[in-house]
């Protein structure tokens, strides 16, 4: 287990570089002036011009500076974006409305695509089951571009359940819309597996030999039926989660909360190189982080799982 | 059962008799089989027509049964049509006694047994009609509570594949002592104590140490030893095995045998054999259940089944066993397949497959009648003894 670990998380390291190397190329690579980028419209002096190109190590070799920007992202230092703000400031400003906003939409996606899921599972058929499938068709159909300024027609400005905006400090009240829109295409696929997953399971040995102790249908379900269910589920949440934080950008721009999303979307209008390197690089490790949560989990579940 | 039967009257004057004047044939003895001039199974021989041995059955003390089945019958709806799975099965069985239910792939006896339980998926499965009497209780009539009650505590089951039967995701000393948990409230620390107890009762070793290992770690015989461990954990009076010995190799199969058959013995149980396997049933059945096509063909304790089966099935069924000393010799097979039971024959079940089949078997069903003596039954027109009778 613990041989299993290292190895993954050195695998994260060779990733992690790999990912950072190349959104930093990419970004660098389409830049033509990054000095006067900075400046904007107005003129740059030659002395000016020296002095940043010395402090950016512009003059030097791609790998170099690459490098440098490097060292300074592991030691916390994520530069300043063109405007002069710390990087920094800003991740600490943005996180935790995005962390909020995918938890928030996990949680509703959980929630509603396990419930539904296992009466659907369970009464395979039935209208209900039925409906929900046309309704997950219908939400994995439409883009979020699409569902969620409907979302805020309806919900905020017609029926006015919620604020149709978060604003800049978003309460979490102001957060239910944005992240059941976030959410509504998670909700819909962990939704049919869990519903594939219980019609499976339903049939399997095991349940019957549960019922066969003599056991309340109740406890049959819960315990037996559910338990193995959720093992491909976790799967699909664990990879959902990185999904909710980086795709956020959408949502984010509708609803206005200054979120990751919205940060990315500004740094890559407004070709601001550190930014969207910086944001990126945060958002591999999450990627990495919780699949590799997922894949322990995975084993607790599965006691069949073993990992060498 | 309540027509008369002709044929009995001519048992005493049967020169055959004489052949077998007090020993029971040793089990199994397929009769006929060193007869050097024999054509084939089908042919009859003086063998056949042998009296059967003393049954060794308790007679029950009441006239009430442990566990009396009678005219069962279970319909499975399906896309081609109603499936008749069980066609009006009865048996029973008393504290102590062994029962084996024999047929082939698809004769329904895992659905009698499962329709017993109670454990049927309803829908597609129906239970038609009839009685599962225990202790003179209906339980096709009593409410689900109760029936929930009987299940697991007073009648168990053991199933065939232990690997998918018991959950992958808990440990066997949890799953073994789930039912005594959830269903009488004892401590972890106490269930966990039980369960250790039930390991060492079907004798897995090591049973402290392994009470907290997962399915998946365990042999296949010890798989099944745990899911035996399992149903009697209620300690129940009833114990069903479904081929509890299919999925394993010969020698553990003599070791499960052996398990129920002394857990049987110790702990007083009514064990109902489930079976197609002809070896398995001659060492530790008392009486034999052949069923064809969802019904009852043959009834008969085990000496008398193995040295005269009264049904045309069960005699294909003796011979098609493989036997040493007939090496060279080629197998023997019923021709033919089992009927599709959503397109039952007219008549007999098993008048396509039978030599001697006649134009009555073609046009009427015939019924299970007692021949000679109690608890001995055939449900043929032309049972093989009459047969024998009729050509000498």
């Amino acid at each position: 287990m613990a041989r299993y670990i290292i190895r993954r998380l050195l695998q994260m390291v060779v990733t992690f570089v790999g990912a950072t190397f190349v959104v930093y190329a990419l970004m660098f690579a389409n830049q033509n002036d990054p000095i006067q980028a900075l400046a904007g419209d107005r003129p740059v002096s030659d002395n000016v011009r020296q002095v940043l190109t010395e402090q950016y190590h512009l003059n030097d070799p791609f790998l170099v500076q690459y490098g440098y920007y490097m060292r300074g992202l592991l030691t916390g230092d994520f530069g300043k974006t063109l405007t002069g703000r710390p990087i920094g400031d800003v991740m600490s400003d943005a996180w935790p409305n995005t962390i909020k906003l995918a938890l928030l939409a996990l949680f509703f996606a959980t929630l509603f695509g396990i419930a539904a899921g296992l009466v659907a599972g369970l009464r395979r058929g039935s209208v209900f089951d039925n409906t929900t499938l046309a309704l997950t068709l219908v939400v994995v159909g439409l883009p979020i571009i699409v569902l969620a300024p409907i979302a805020q027609l309806v919900f905020g400005v017609k029926l006015g359940w919620f604020p149709t905006t978060a604003g800049a400090r978003p309460s979490l009240y102001g957060l239910i819309l944005p992240a059941l829109v976030l959410g509504a295409a998670s909700t819909a696929t962990i939704l049919r597996l869990t519903r594939a997953s219980v019609a499976e399971n339903v049939r399997a040995d095991y349940v019957r030999t549960a019922r066969a102790k003599g056991l309340s249908a109740r406890r049959v379900v819960a315990v037996h039926v559910l338990r193995n269910s959720m093992i491909p589920v976790i799967t699909l949440i664990g990879v959902d989660l990185g999904t909710l934080m980086a795709g956020a950008i959408i949502t984010e721009g509708v609803f206005n909360i200054p979120g990751v999303g919205s940060k990315l979307l500004l740094g890559i209008q407004t070709e601001d190189g550190p930014l969207v390197v910086g944001f990126v690089s945060v958002l591999v490790v999450v990627f990495l982080v919780t699949n590799l949560l997922v894949d322990l989990l995975y084993a607790v579940l599965d006691p069949r799982i073993r990992y060498e | 059962m309540t027509q008369p039967n002709p044929y009995q009257q001519q048992w005493p004057g049967q020169p055959a008799a004489q052949q077998w004047p007090e020993q029971p044939a040793p089990a199994p003895v397929v009769a006929g089989w060193d007869d050097p001039n024999r054509g084939g199974w089908d042919t009859p021989t003086a063998a056949w027509s042998t009296p059967p041995s003393r049954a060794r059955v308790t007679q029950p003390r009441s006239g009430e049964h442990l566990l009396d089945v009678r005219d069962l019958r279970v319909e499975f709806d399906t896309r081609d049509g109603v499936a008749r799975v069980v066609n009006g099965v009865s048996f029973h069985v008393d504290p102590g006694e062994t029962l084996a239910i024999l047929g082939e792939s698809g004769s329904g006896k895992s659905v009698t047994a499962q329709a017993v339980m109670g454990i049927l998926d309803t829908p597609p499965a129906v239970v038609r009609g009839g009685q599962v009497l225990f202790g003179g209780e209906d339980l096709l009539t009593v409410s689900p509570d109760r029936r929930r009650q009987v299940r697991g505590q007073e009648i168990a089951m053991v199933f065939q594949d232990a690997l998918s039967a018991l959950n992958p995701v808990f440990p066997v000393g949890w799953q073994i002592s789930e039912a005594l948990r959830s269903r009488r409230g004892i401590g972890k620390a106490d269930a966990r104590r039980r369960a250790i107890e039930l390991m060492d009762m079907v004798q897995i070793p090591a049973s402290a140490d392994r009470v907290d290992d997962y399915p998946h770690e365990f042999s296949g015989g010890m798989r099944q030893r745990v899911m035996i461990a399992m149903a009697l954990a209620m300690r129940p009076k009833v114990l069903i095995a479904d081929e509890p010995t299919t999925a394993l190799d010969v020698t553990v199969q003599a070791q499960i045998m052996d398990l129920l058959a002394t857990l049987r013995a110790e702990l007083e149980m009514a064990l109902i054999l489930i079976t197609h396997d002809l070896g398995v049933v001659a060492d530790v059945a008392d009486r034999i259940t052949v069923m064809y096509a969802g019904r009852v063909v043959e009834q008969a304790d085990v000496h008398t089944l193995y040295a005269s089966p009264a049904h045309p099935y069960t005699r294909g069924l003796l011979a098609s066993v493989p036997r040493l000393d007939h090496r060279g010799h080629g197998l023997h097979s019923i021709s033919g397949t089992p009927p599709n039971p959503t397109a039952i024959p007219d008549g007999c079940a098993f008048h396509p497959r039978c030599p001697w089949a006649q134009q009555m078997c073609r046009m009427t069903s015939p019924a299970l009648t007692r021949i000679g003596r109690l608890d001995r039954a055939s449900a043929c027109h032309f049972p093989p003894e009459a047969l024998d009778a009729r050509l000498a």
